[in-house]
């Protein structure tokens, strides 16, 4: 069998100790097959933002374990690029800059370095605007500096937080397009976390549902739509009949998650 | 389909449309106002105090010992710049300033630095920092005299204690207000701690920290005349004391008219400087 590009075993994380703490993952396990597009979508505070971070390196687990490409993570590493929700462009470096600045690391020469960012810079159709600093940029430009900056680097792994979270309806669905041009382009394993079911297969060759804190993985779907795809694809019976599937099991979780809040007083629970 | 253009909608009056009057409203909450009006309230503020002033001691209506008229003050400059008074105290008072400040800013930034980014070294330094923060400096000169001598290194010192304790937790929460976000971008592009905070807790935290620069400049000048206050042989400060005993007010009111706006100078220094160095903070 093909080992996994991203396998995670047995994972429980807490926040605070196990004993007094609040578990936010319970016993996760997943994996990601190369070059495969995965999302994870669940209500919000069921944890898939700390199972992302687990894996950037970022959180330690209190149990289980991250391994890519067959190898334990025990920390950030430059197999695996971030994109988060916030913009997190250095704003005091023009375009050019940040995307230079994930190179760092890297044993290019300086013209190697710059022809990789120009690559980058147009793959996501910000060619001309190099020398603009991010105070210039919209959200959306932002965003897509980001995803440059993360890949130019040549990671294993893509992992992207809510990237396009907090961008307007339109930007979303123009950077949704974007992505899979890129992904399609340079071929990468991507961990997508987001709570926007449409977002989720639109994109994806599977779609996660997490539960409700403690999160777990619930329920697992394939998308099975051909690429490359239009955003046109969203009206067509096969999404709509998935998205109908996922919605419900996301929803029985919602209910669960304020049942909690709420003690069983749940408004417009019927249906 | 055929989409019809939005003709209909369009309004069949006088070619030129007739203007609306801006009407600008001055008390709006937090709205603008024209830069015009901004700058005449506030010269306009200073020349009604101007005159206040002129109506109150031109008039009788106080006596020169408690209040001199305007011209008396101007005098006063100008006798002291003749006589060469004036740039001897400036010179020497702005040296003091400097070095004191320089000093405390070399000491600030980097524990600063420190304190805002590992909390072992917070929890270290604040409990200390924030008591002797609430020491009277004034108290201190008697015992910085006894440290530090009479000359200039004692009014360094006053300087430095008055600057350093407040200067160093802004610092701290300048560092601190860096996003968590992109330190976190640090780590996955694989740099060090060390790397992290050089090449972007620095750089961001820099617009916040020169703002600081600014503050405690000021604050710096607020220290001069305590830390001239005793065996000084010249300086702003020093001039002011001396009038004191003498019952010279309008060498007392120069003097500090005169801090007041050299402070104001260096405050637009930074101000100045800042906007320039630091166009990227800027959202459109």
């Amino acid at each position: 069998m093909e080992q996994s590009k991203v396998a995670v075993r047995r994972l429980s994380h807490w926040f605070g100790t196990p004993r007094s703490g609040l578990m936010v993952l319970d016993d996760v396990s997943l994996s990601l097959a190369q070059n495969e597009f995965v999302s994870v979508v669940g209500t919000s505070g069921c944890g898939k933002s700390t199972l992302l971070n687990i894996i950037a390196g970022l959180i330690d687990p209190v149990a289980g374990d991250v391994l890519v490409d067959g190898g334990p993570v025990t920390g950030p590493g430059r197999d695996r690029g971030v994109v988060f929700q916030t913009y997190t462009l250095f704003p005091w470096m023009p375009v050019r800059k940040n995307v230079e600045f994930a190179l760092k690391k890297s044993g290019f020469t300086k013209k190697e370095k710059q022809a990789l960012v120009a690559h980058y810079i147009e793959t996501v159709g910000l060619k001309g605007f190099e020398n603009a600093y991010p105070n210039q940029l919209s959200g959306g430009m932002r965003q897509r500096v980001a995803i440059a900056r993360a890949l130019v680097y040549n990671p294993a792994v893509l992992l992207m937080d809510e990237p396009f979270g907090a961008l307007d309806a339109q930007t979303r669905g123009m950077m949704q397009e974007l992505l899979l041009r890129v992904w399609e382009e340079h071929r990468i394993t991507v961990m997508f976390i987001t709570h926007d079911v449409d977002e989720a297969i639109f994109m994806s060759d599977r779609v996660l549902v997490m539960t409700a804190r403690p999160g777990k993985i619930k329920q697992e779907f394939a998308v099975d739509l051909p690429r490359p795809r239009r955003y046109e694809i969203m009206t067509s019976p096969e999404f709509v009949a998935l998205k109908h599937a996922i919605v419900e099991t996301i929803r029985e979780e919602t209910l669960k998650s304020m049942a909690l809040v709420n003690g069983g007083m749940l408004p417009g629970a019927g249906g | 389909m055929e989409t019809s253009p939005a003709r209909d909608l369009e309004f069949e009056g006088p070619a030129s449309p007739v203007r609306r009057r801006n009407r600008v409203k001055l008390l709006a909450l937090r709205e603008d106002i024209p830069r015009s009006v901004y700058l005449l309230a506030g010269t306009g503020f200073i020349a009604a105090v101007l005159v206040a002033w002129s109506i109150a001691t031109y008039g009788g209506y106080i006596s020169d010992l408690f209040l001199p008229t305007p011209t008396a003050i101007i005098d006063e400059g100008v006798r002291q710049y003749e006589r060469g008074i004036l740039v001897q105290d400036a010179r020497a008072s702005i040296y003091r300033i400097v070095v004191g400040w320089f000093i405390a800013t070399l000491c600030a930034v980097p524990i600063g630095v420190l304190m805002g980014n590992f909390k072992l070294i917070e929890g270290l330094l604040e409990p200390f920092i924030d008591l002797v923060r609430y020491m009277p400096v004034v108290a201190l000169v008697p015992l910085t005299i006894l440290w530090a001598g009479i000359g200039d290194e004692q009014k360094f010192l006053i300087l430095f204690i008055g600057t350093f304790f407040q200067e160093v937790l802004l610092i701290m929460d300048n560092v601190k207000t860096v996003p968590h976000d992109l330190i976190r971008v640090g780590y996955t592009l694989g740099l060090s701690r060390f790397e992290i905070l050089r090449d972007i807790i620095l750089p961001a935290s820099l617009p916040g920290v020169w703002d600081t620069f600014r503050i405690t400049l000021g604050w710096t000048w607020t220290y001069l005349v305590v830390a001239e206050l005793v065996a000084a042989r010249d300086g702003l400060g020093r001039r002011i004391m001396e009038a004191q005993r003498y019952l010279a007010t309008e060498q007392i009111i120069f003097g500090i008219i005169f801090i007041g706006f050299l402070g104001l100078v260096t405050d637009y220094f930074f101000k100045i400087t800042g906007t320039y160095l630091f166009k990227w903070t800027k959202e459109r």
